[in-house]
């Protein structure tokens, strides 16, 4: 059971993250992952940060993501 | 992404053609059993190629000694029962945890974290991580283990139910089901262990190993890349989950796993006793192991329910071949694990399947 | 427990007799014990009149007044209490309901989570206006009024246990001044409902079982905010299963559907009001039938018990 989204670290303070997928805003830990830095976008799983994603394949895989960019211009629009 | 999926439904027709046989793919992981169902994709794909769910929902094969040693400890007065969501409505031997979860021994935690917080905040009682999952959940178990062994929380244990999958993918095709013709690799597992460790399988056994993500494009690029290396009599291990997969995989999350964590024998359900494929807390963190705290021991389970979830797991029945399916084991009142948990197969086929007049 | 100062408690007896313009009433009650009490976009108040008043307006009828009853704990508040009420207020007058009778009991604590809301409401049928499963046909299609899952993801995301941040609000809004609209400018409007406890597909469930008749839609058809998509992705819950408070599912003519749709994006309740499906014929059980993003097709289930997070 792997439930994981990709969301961008806004707040990065020792391995207390606050990550941002779509405007919703979680906390994470970024202990397995000593590589993360502001602003990366990682996959988090069960409160922890577990990878690095690469934005352009993230555009590829995730259907959401692909939006990010639309997003960021107009928050509230729905998709459908 | 549609035209991208088309292409893939095109393959893999293409691929099945010249084969000319029934081809059997197990997706190991349950989120991809979940994904596959909610996204229709089951009703795109070609006659010949059957999909089998496979062993991986963690709740799915814990072992019902597992489960019942959970129910004990949390009927005692002294403990508070932390739990990932799903754990809380599989039927013991007598209830479940979510008729207990009324009294506040029990606590749904999001993450470990929670978990170790809860023990901070409650001095008086000994709080227990239920730590059920692969390896994409046994790190953070890990992380929250050092922690409190760091902290010297005292009041703070973990019983560990983490399983490892290439183990039970090994067990898999040494005889309980070689009819399995490749794997469809779980995205997250292979997040921290690399697609390099699926080798092993993929040499050994001459399987195809494709390590997809969750997504439906994904899946479906997954299946036509097994469905082009079928064709070729090829079998490779090959990653399409770019984004997050490395070969190596997570080298920090996997060295935290083997700090705190031993692979021991341990028990499955259905697949039954297979080696090196539980993890156990090391010798140096028994204080925070809960099984030596309460001197329980891992031992299956006796299960005479009429269940036959095991088979399931193993991919050589489908969910309504279970003569408890349906009538007396409902997503409603579910006799066993596969249909309580919201990842089981059979529960993914109660849920989705087309209901016919015939069924009442 | 103190002797309220607010005025709509200070007036209220305990009944009130009502001088109604026609005999044909509709009727209904709900109770209300949502957790957390206040959220983005509303609280337990203004929930139990938008709730009822809806329960009305779908059913085909103006909402005219409600009836209040409230239990409170022992203890809770003061001013919460005051601001509930204040809630209510504001929202029976945007909704044109009156508030005509009432009734509070305190309980000990513990006993109800602070404080538990029913209200019970009236309103008198439209003209020629007559919506019901047995109306509904083959070909009819299926409109919504706006985004789905607002609501609950707003709620989980302020329960403690869950905790997330989120720019999420509650859709708590009363729909009678589109519904009214909607039924006195369009004849063929065959049934409506809200889509509250079970989400969108407890509703299309409802329809496919009470009219006998199948129900198709396509999930891109579908209005979901990212952020609802992005907070059920880590969550893991189906969007289709997710509460909503300020929606209504509409099943039409398909003659008058375009009709229905321009005049829901004309308003403010409705500027994302889409057609996501229509009404087939059922071949053997009626069965609710999702065309997915893919070009799948799957079934969707009349969801159960609770919704749990999980995650391993």
């Amino acid at each position: 059971m792997c439930l994981a989204i990709p969301a961008r670290i806004i707040e990065l303070e020792g391995d207390r993250a606050v990550v941002d997928a779509m405007g919703n805003r979680w906390k994470a830990k970024t202990t397995l992952l000593p590589e993360a830095k502001l602003g990366k976008v990682v996959l988090v799983h069960a409160g922890f940060a577990i990878a690095l994603v690469d934005e352009e394949e993230a555009r590829k895989t995730w259907e959401l993501f692909a939006e990010i960019d639309n997003f960021e211009k107009t928050p509230n629009k729905v998709s459908g | 992404m549609l035209d991208r999926i088309i292409r893939a439904q095109r393959a893999i027709g293409e691929a099945c053609e010249k084969l000319g046989r029934q081809i059997t793919i197990m997706e190991v992981c349950g989120t991809h059993t979940v994904s596959i169902f909610r996204s229709g994709i089951r009703s795109m794909l070609p006659e010949r190629l059957k999909l089998l769910s496979g062993p991986g929902c963690p709740v799915c094969v814990t072992d019902q000694g597992y489960i019942d040693a959970v129910l004990d400890l949390a009927d005692r007065d002294d403990c508070i029962i932390a739990t990932y969501g799903d754990m809380i409505r599989v039927p013991g031997h007598r209830g479940s945890l979510e008729t207990r979860a009324s009294g506040g021994d029990v606590k749904i935690v999001l993450s470990s974290e929670d978990a170790l917080q809860l023990a901070r905040d409650n001095p008086g009682k000994t709080i227990v991580f239920i730590a059920v999952g692969f390896e994409t959940t046994a790190p953070a178990t890990a992380v929250v283990v050092k922690e409190a062994a760091r902290e010297n929380v005292e009041n703070f244990c973990v019983l560990s139910g983490h399983k490892l999958v290439i183990p039970a993918m090994r067990a898999l095709l040494s005889g309980m089901n070689d009819r399995i013709d490749a794997f469809l690799c779980p995205g997250h597992v292979s997040v921290i262990i690399g697609s390099g460790a699926f080798k092993e399988i993929a040499d050994s056994f001459h399987r195809p190993c494709v390590v997809a993500g969750f997504e439906p494009v994904q899946i479906m690029e997954g299946l036509a890349e097994i469905s082009r290396q079928l064709a070729a009599g090829r079998a490779e291990v090959k990653s399409i989950y770019h984004a997050v997969v490395t070969q190596a995989g997570n080298t920090a999350a996997q060295k935290i796993i083997a700090e705190c964590f031993e692979p021991v024998d341990g028990y499955w359900r259905g697949l039954g006793k297979i080696a090196k494929s539980t993890l156990a807390l090391r010798e140096q963190y028994s204080r925070l192991d809960a099984f030596r705290r309460f001197g329980l021991e891992d031992v299956p389970g006796k299960d005479d329910s009429g269940c036959r979830c095991g088979e399931v797991l193993c991919g050589l029945i489908d969910p309504i071949q279970c003569p408890l399916f349906g009538t007396r084991c409902t997503t409603e009142r579910p006799v066993g694990p596969c249909m309580v948990s919201s990842e089981g197969t059979c529960a993914a086929w109660f849920k989705y399947r087309r209901r016919k007049k015939s069924d009442q | 427990m103190p002797k309220l100062a607010n005025e709509t408690l200070a007036e209220l007896g305990d009944s009130a007799f009502l001088r109604l313009a026609s005999s044909d009433i509709c009727f209904t009650t709900d109770s209300y014990v949502v957790k957390p009490l206040f959220f983005r976009g509303g609280d337990i108040g203004k929930l139990a009149v938008c709730g009822t008043v809806n329960d009305l307006a779908v059913a085909g009828s103006r909402p005219l007044a409600l009836s209040l009853s409230l239990i409170i704990e022992e203890g809770f508040e003061f001013e919460l209490l005051e601001r509930i009420l204040e809630s209510i207020s504001d929202a029976a007058r945007s909704n044109e309901v009156t508030v005509v009778t009432g009734d509070t009991k305190t309980v000990e604590h513990g006993s109800a989570d602070g404080i538990f809301i029913n209200t019970a409401g009236i309103g008198i049928r439209l003209p020629n206006t007559d919506p019901g499963l047995d109306k509904i046909e083959v070909g009819d299609q299926i409109i919504i009024n706006g985004s789905i899952g607002d609501h609950g993801i707003t709620i989980l995301s302020q329960r403690k246990a869950i905790g997330f941040e989120s720019p999420l609000e509650s859709d708590c809004a009363g729909l009678a001044s589109l519904t009214c609209i909607l039924y006195e400018s369009v004849s063929g409007i065959r049934f409506m409902r809200d889509p509250t406890r079970g989400g969108l597909a407890a509703t299309l469930n409802e329809i496919a079982e009470g009219s006998g008749k199948g129900v198709e839609i396509a999930e891109k058809a579908i209005p979901v905010k990212p952020a609802v998509q992005a907070a059920a992705d880590m969550l893991g819950f189906d969007v289709l299963n997710i509460a909503n408070e300020g929606k209504f599912v509409a099943v039409v003519s398909p003659g008058t559907a375009g009709q229905c749709l321009r005049i829901c994006r004309e308003h403010p309740l409705g500027k994302d009001a889409s057609v996501i499906g229509e009404v087939v014929a059922t071949r053997d059980v009626p069965l609710v039938e999702l065309r997915t993003r893919t070009g799948g097709r799957r079934v969707v289930q009349m969801p159960y018990g609770r919704d749990l997070p999980r995650i391993c």
